[in-house]
């Protein structure tokens, strides 16, 4: 069979595939499915997106993933972007049937993307975005040379998941016309992110970039924020980028980007159980609905299997996301007496409540509400942890075993950190805190991160935190570490 | 509403985006393993290694460094086959005692990066930075032996040897000639052929002649680290002599020609005369090595414990191994704990100014690549 033909016949399943996902109530995005090389899908994977900028971290973890697959440790099916049309790479060499089970996983994605709360504010056009910054990371390159841009790139990535998510809420909504001036400098446009829902033209970037240059307010508000800053700004990545006194534009640049990137993704990370879950819900009801072919059904089961594949040392998200929707439909279809009473459940409404979950809930709520008792105890959760050189499990008990779950996925499991004050001892040197929530940072990462925080900020940084309950402060003053208890 | 689709199917065969950033990644392990080169020189797994196998080494600097937690502070979540039970062992943590390399092993914990190189990737490493001082050219030429050398370029060949460079370069010449850019077609005309010519190579030798102190002061750590050294400096010679051969004496207060595991192993008690195997390899050179015809090399390895009366006589023997051979080197190991000051031997060989004389101390593992570099520096004493 000739390429051709191959596509002709992965052309006709998606078709059908679409149509059941359509008549089954799923809302996507216009699709681009694309047949991809391994190396090529195990590049994307690395870099969460097709067109991203260079850096030997994503070289590394290329490395890495692509090993596993020539060794034939794991394999990716498939990649998905958030975007709009919605991209999707099928691996060159799947079997139709995989690709019949990938198409219909990802249609389950998009339409996440398209209908999950949390990604109302994600950039549908970051794949153009980030083909940009890419191109302009290279021209610094050319212009300051690899080596220096590489630096710097190391520092910001090193601490590119302190960013606020949710900065949007509580600070009024931009309203078009006036976002330039008036605005404190924490939502100041040039975020995209914000923006995008009031774009009209692909070009309303540029125009609010004149608002900006023209309006005189800028200046003497930036001045403004530099003399009173915000208590416990999250944001440190803003923070730098607009407070930090040496940056050069090239720089504050790349932490622009650096920045939106991780916004973007950010809905990602904390989703993720439910949206696995999600798309595998569909795979396995879609597909259910299609006639197979006897040999097709056992493949298909084999993989499924493999997507389901539990681990002592993890929660499989595919698993445990499908196995939350499952059970919510089975209750809210089947409501026992007690919950027909209590919370007035009608029968049959279990396709319209995993449809409204998949819309409100990210994963912390997932988890939190629908994670029940049964549930725990039938999928055999437990918590472990490491006594001496061993790693024991150390907790069955179902509500502390959901709490702490839960717990971990808070900020999506990194610790939480804020500017405390961008002016300390009235040196201009950077205050951080660590909001201790009882587990303590890893010390050794934590000095030879502070180093590249000190390399943004241009000048001594400290970062408060609780080590053994007591509260330390770690000073890096450009030469070394320096540690005081307070 | 929307839900149209399109299936492609691109070239992707010029995307090399993660190849590249590969690439870079691979040299910057490149530069962390060469800024580890003390460390790894003296690595046990490789000094006891056949020489052929692939070693892992940790490289801490291309960690990720952000803020995490402790992972090994923090309880995980995990998925049983429903029958776990509060106690139960996951995982054990490997190596508990090596103190080194955290977050190692089984799942939980970050990752450590692990790279892996050859020895004989290591080996151009280290000798990259290392010379092969006071060549002298020696006499036994008769024994040359027969090499291939390819360096004729001729219009007629044996397909095989197709130099393809100068191929399209001709192809290209010929094309502009007539005003065509780029690459046309090859013609027959434009073949070039690599053609080797016979010539002979002279038979080099080099005799290592390695002394060691085995009194009773010498330990395992001592042996250990003059081990390191002389696997390299074996390894090192063997890249630019055909044959290297090794002599091993060791010595208390007598010196006996002894085999390479002796050597290493075997410890006498006593006392300490160095001029017992200054003179045994004396003799050996006058019976066995005719400095005319070999390259040699003597180190001795002590911990300098030497009877006081002996001091002179080694002197004066050091002076006499001098004559014979290119380098000589004498390195004292001193116990990291208890071991400082200079002692008398090496006080006495302080008289000697010879530039090939070369000695160094030794500390720790971490001094025998600066020993090495030491008593190979390319341009020393010419």
């Amino acid at each position: 069979m000739d390429t051709r033909d191959e596509l002709r016949i992965l052309e006709e399943a998606i078709e059908k595939i679409i149509a059941k996902a359509k008549e089954l109530g799923l809302d996507f995005y216009d699709m681009y499915f694309e047949i991809c090389p391994a190396d090529i899908i195990y590049t994307f994977g690395a870099y969460g997106m097709p067109t991203r900028f260079s850096h030997w971290t994503f070289g590394k973890a290329y490395h890495k993933m692509k090993t596993f697959y020539d060794y034939n440790l794991s394999k990716i099916y498939e990649l998905v972007i958030n975007s709009n049309p919605c991209y999707a790479f099928l691996l060159e060499g799947n079997s139709l049937i995989q690709n019949k089970l990938v198409a219909a996983h990802v249609l389950g994605h998009s339409d996440f993307f398209k209908k999950n709360l949390h990604f109302k504010r994600t950039a549908k056009n970051m794949v153009e975005s980030m083909a940009s910054a890419a191109q302009r990371f290279r021209e610094y390159e050319q212009n300051y040379g690899r080596d220096k841009v590489e630096v710097f790139l190391d520092a910001v990535i090193s601490i590119q998941e302190h960013v606020d998510p949710y900065s949007w809420m509580g600070a009024q909504e931009p309203k078009e016309g006036q976002q330039a001036g008036k605005k404190s400098s924490w939502t100041k446009e040039n975020d995209l992110t914000n923006g995008v829902e009031q774009k009209e033209t692909p070009y309303d970037d540029l125009w609010r970039l004149d608002n900006l240059q023209k309006s005189p307010s800028v200046e003497k508000q930036k001045e403004k924020d530099k003399k009173f800053s915000p208590k416990s700004q999250k944001d440190l990545l803003l923070f730098i980028m607009e407070q930090a006194r040496d940056l050069e534009d090239w720089q504050r640049d790349v932490i622009s980007v650096i920045r939106q990137e991780m916004l973007y993704f950010w809905p990602q990370m904390e989703t993720k159980i439910m949206n696995e879950g999600w798309a595998t819900y569909w795979h396995l009801r879609i597909i259910r609905e299609m006639e197979l072919a006897e040999d097709e059904a056992i493949e298909f089961a084999k993989m499924h299997a493999g997507v389901i594949q539990s681990s002592r040392f993890h929660l499989n998200p595919y698993y445990l996301g499908l196995r939350i929707f499952e059970d919510i439909e089975k209750r809210w279809n089947q409501p026992t007496v007690e919950e027909k009473k209590k919370y007035k459940r009608l029968e049959g409404e279990g396709k319209k409540k995993i449809f409204e979950v998949r819309e409100l809930e990210n994963d912390i709520s997932f988890l939190r509400n629908y994670l029940t008792k049964e549930l725990v105890e039938e999928l055999d959760l437990y918590l472990y942890q490491k006594e001496k050189d061993e790693w024991k499990v150390v907790e069955k008990d179902w509500a502390k075993v959901r709490d702490e779950i839960v717990a971990g996925m808070t900020n999506c499991g990194y610790p939480y950190i804020v500017v405390e004050d961008g002016d300390f001892n009235k040196r201009g040197e950077l205050y951080l805190r660590h909001c201790y929530e009882g587990i303590n940072l890893d010390v050794y990462y934590l000095e030879k991160t502070l180093p590249s925080v000190h390399q943004l900020w241009g000048r001594t940084v400290h970062l408060e935190t609780v080590l053994d309950e007591r509260k330390i402060i770690f000073t890096f003053n450009g030469e070394r570490i320096i540690k005081r208890f307070i | 509403m929307n839900g149209n689709y399109v299936v492609t199917r691109e070239d992707w065969s010029l995307h090399r985006k993660g190849e590249i950033d590969r690439q870079r990644h691979q040299e910057k392990i490149k530069e962390a393993l060469k800024k580890n080169l003390p460390d790894l020189v003296s690595e046990e797994t490789i000094i006891t290694s056949d020489g052929q196998k692939v070693i892992k080494v940790p490289i801490r600097t291309l960690d990720e460094y952000h803020f995490y937690y402790d992972q090994n502070k923090k309880t995980h979540a995990g998925q049983g086959d429903g029958k776990s039970k509060v106690g139960d062992v996951l995982a054990h943590e490997p190596n508990a005692g090596s103190g080194q390399g955290k977050g190692a092993g089984e799942e939980p914990g970050l990752d450590y990066y692990e790279a892996e190189i050859t020895v004989d990737e290591l080996a151009e490493m280290v000798f990259e930075d290392l010379g092969l001082p006071n060549l002298k050219p020696k006499k036994k030429a008769e024994l040359a032996s027969e090499a291939v050398e390819f360096k004729d370029i001729r219009k007629k060949g044996i397909s095989s040897n197709i130099d393809r460079k100068r191929t399209v370069l001709e192809a290209i010449k010929r094309g502009a000639l007539s005003g065509q850019t780029g690459l046309t077609k090859i013609t027959p005309d434009d073949l070039r052929f690599k053609t080797w010519e016979l010539t002979y190579k002279e038979e080099s030798n080099a005799v290592v002649l390695a002394m060691m102190d085995t009194s009773g002061s010498m330990g395992v750590y001592e042996k250990y680290i003059a081990r390191s050294f002389f696997f390299w400096m074996v390894r090192f010679l063997r890249t630019k002599y055909q044959n290297v051969q090794i002599v091993f004496l060791a010595h208390h207060v007598t010196a006996a020609e002894v085999n390479e595991e002796e050597f290493f192993t075997k410890g006498t008690s006593g006392g300490t005369r160095c001029s017992s195997v200054y003179k045994l390899a004396l003799e050996i050179i006058k019976n066995r090595f005719n400095p005319r015809d070999y390259n040699l090399y003597a180190f001795h390895f002590s911990d300098g414990e030497n009877l006081f009366s002996d001091n002179e006589l080694c002197l004066m023997l050091m002076k006499e191994l001098l004559n014979q051979c290119n380098l000589v080197g004498y390195g004292e190991i001193k116990n990291p704990v208890y071991g400082y000051g200079d002692s008398t031997l090496r006080s006495t060989f302080k008289k000697l100014t010879d530039p090939r004389f070369v000695t160094v101390i030794i500390k720790d593992k971490n001094y025998v690549y600066p020993a090495l570099k030491k008593f190979f520096a390319p341009a020393q004493g010419q």
